[in-house]
């Protein structure tokens, strides 16, 4: 069975002051039907933009695919007029966003606003958006669901907020939802409610998900895959299990083991995190022939600084992009 | 609580209340008052760190600010080395100050972003000391090395360093006046994972070498847990329970300090955590119309019939433990 997204090759430049800089750079990634896949790594290492670039939705003027295809069910979304990729956002694949605060419009109820994508997708007249905006909010557990339809963003908490933004997002049984550190503003109960409600629901609606994250916990508890990646590039994929069990690249090692985990057994001892020095790099350093995590790793040598290493495959598409392999344990 | 607190802890704080006026439209046009910090008390003993937790709205920000008076509290004391810090004025105050300090969520408003870095620390020392140029110089040099800045960089502007960079320099604001007490604010939560680890450790490493004491804010339950030595959890302004690091993390007994523990996502507990989560469903009271019994009844998964007529007060389980819970025996 072929994958129902499949990205190759993916390249996205953005102009920047200093020319052009490539915040992805050879992605290749495959996502199955039902499957739950998570994208790892800091802010700034370009996994929003893939996310962005999969619906179409890179800065107007600035961001553009120069290399590479989405394919989905097939079809080459990077070849997609704008009038095909409005009918596909929303409705084969939808996105929630990371803030539940800004992403409502204000000045609508929240039910105009998941009927919104009903009447544009699903040819619905009012009456039926509205009751199956009611639905919807039933399925994400709003309570008294018919009495709140007519509320406005601002008379709901942040975890409603986000219930609403995934009413929204699922309104036409999308094929494809992307999830952009969809519980990162609110409060762990709240998240723990959020990551039970969008697994149920895509269990429900065999939605698979693409959930952008930077904790590992709840990429351990939501996906079945995942990708780390770093300056643009992809340098670890693989099972879960497997890659916070047995991380092949010196980065995702430092990100499992930079973060104090719960501990189920707590005792006195305390040591030290694990650290990353410095920093992410600048945009102007991106694409460079030369392994981007070098100036960070404890393994770097001169090699790393020579010649970029690509991924490479092991166990169970198990893959990283490093030269180094070997050592990191 | 243990032993080493009850002698002569560096920060007592007994009974502290916190109420804001709240409009309402009422039969008679009353005030309301929210309670947001309601008669609270816990101690610090010198060189240790004092975490509250708690979900958003518990209340845990306000009672940071009231014990350094940049809320005004209601009622309470608030005891620095046995002196009742919300009762001084004028000059006794003002030296007062500098034994308490504050380090703040987010790095990118904290800063003036007119002040070159080295003014930004400088600041405190200018308002609250009487040294002379040649003094402040030297400890905001040595200040810059400590907490890994360069001293080139006592030149530059706020915008110009990264997040880490910029939270290094609001530790190094916070230390310039040698307090006693810094009450971390979410100290980490707007820092990247990696960047994350760094500051934690760099805390850590200035608490060894200068004895300081934390008052430290947080609702990253892994990072209080690595990080402090007693913790305090409150929900709708009250705590709830009040234990030391091992006791609250290996056997917590407040049915929400269980909800709340359970609700993270973790690597280390993978398998378990989905199978032992205890969801707490429905919203948390009208703080300003607070039910008669216990606050948490409404969530709760325990809650009788003495739950919704009484509210428990906290009870010692033993010299390292306190809940406050009917349920619990």
């Amino acid at each position: 069975m072929s994958p129902l997204l499949e990205i190759e090759n993916l390249r996205v430049e953005l102009t920047t002051r200093d020319g052009s800089a490539p915040v992805i750079d050879d992605l290749s990634f495959s996502l199955n039907a039902g499957e739950t896949v998570s994208f790892v790594g800091e802010s700034g290492c370009g996994k929003s933009m893939t996310a962005l670039a999969i619906l179409g939705l890179l800065p107007a003027g600035i961001g553009r695919v120069t290399r590479g295809s989405i394919k989905f069910n097939g079809e080459d979304l990077t070849k997609a007029s704008d009038a095909r990729m409005r009918e596909i956002r929303g409705n084969e694949i939808s996105m929630i966003f990371q803030e539940p605060m800004t992403s409502l419009n204000p000045v609508f109820t929240i039910g105009e606003q998941i009927a919104e994508v009903l009447r544009e997708h699903r040819d619905m007249n009012a009456a039926q958006a509205r009751s199956r905006a009611i639905e919807l909010l039933d399925a994400v557990r709003i309570p008294n669901a018919k009495g709140r339809v007519d509320d406005y963003p601002h008379q709901m908490s942040g975890g409603q907020r986000q219930r609403v933004m995934i009413a929204i997002a699922l309104a036409c049984e999308p094929k494809i939802l992307i999830a952009d550190e969809p519980t990162t503003a609110l409060d762990v109960t709240v998240q723990a409610q959020i990551f039970e409600l969008m697994r149920d629901l895509g269990r429900e609606f065999e939605t698979s998900i693409i959930l952008i994250t930077h904790d590992m916990g709840a990429v351990a508890e939501m996906a079945e895959r995942m990708l780390v990646m770093y300056a643009g590039r992809k340098v670890e994929a693989g099972p879960v299990d497997q890659v916070i069990d047995h991380p092949k690249h010196p980065y995702t090692k430092g990100l499992i083991s930079c973060v104090p985990h719960l501990l189920a057994e707590l005792t006195d001892e305390r040591p030290p995190l694990a650290e990353i020095g410095g920093i992410v790099p600048g945009l102007a350093e991106f694409g460079r022939n030369q392994c981007l995590y070098a100036a960070r790793c404890p393994l770097a040598d001169d090699k790393c600084l020579q010649e970029r290493p690509l991924p490479l495959a092991g166990k169970n598409g198990h893959e990283a992009a490093c030269w180094h392999v070997e050592k990191v344990s | 609580m243990t032993n080493t607190l009850s002698h002569s802890p560096l920060l007592k704080v007994e009974h502290l209340g916190v109420r804001f006026a709240v409009k309402r439209n009422g039969f008679f046009g009353g005030k309301s008052y929210l309670k947001a910090v309601d008669d609270i008390s816990f101690e610090l003993a010198r060189g240790k760190t004092l975490a509250i937790v708690g979900e958003s709205g518990s209340g845990k920000t306000t009672a940071a600010l009231a014990v350094g008076r940049l809320v005004e509290a209601f009622h309470g004391k608030v005891q620095l080395d046995g002196k009742d810090f919300l009762a001084l004025s004028d000059d006794d105050l003002r030296v007062a100050r500098g034994k308490i300090q504050f380090i703040f969520q987010d790095p990118y408003s904290s800063l003036n972003p007119r002040l070159r870095a080295k003014a930004v620390v400088r600041e405190p020392l200018d308002s609250l000391t009487d040294k002379s140029e040649a003094e402040k110089q030297e400890i905001i040099d040595q200040l810059f090395a400590a907490v890994g800045l360069r001293k080139e960089q006592q030149e530059l502007f706020p915008h110009q360093f990264s997040g880490g960079q910029r939270q290094r320099i609001g530790i190094a604001r916070a230390l310039a006046t040698e307090p006693e007490l810094i009450i971390c604010d979410e100290a980490v939560s707007a820092l990247d994972v990696a960047v994350q680890a760094q500051i934690l450790n760099l805390l850590r490493r200035l608490q060894e070498e200068r004895g300081l004491s934390y008052l430290f804010i947080s609702h990253d339950l892994g990072v209080v847990q690595h990080m402090c030595d007693t913790i305090a959890v409150m929900y709708m302004g009250r705590i709830v329970e009040y234990a030391d690091r091992k006791s609250l993390f290996n056997s917590p007994q407040h049915p929400y300090t269980k909800a709340l523990l359970s609700a993270v996502p973790s690597v280390k507990k993978r398998g378990v955590s989905q199978a032992q989560a205890q969801m707490i469903d429905g919203d948390p009271p009208d703080p300003v119309n607070l039910p008669a019994g216990c606050r948490f009844a409404s969530r709760c998964p325990l809650a009788a019939e003495v739950c919704r007529q009484k509210e428990p007060e906290l009870g010692v389980l033993s010299d390292a433990h306190q809940v406050a819970c009917h349920m619990v025996e």
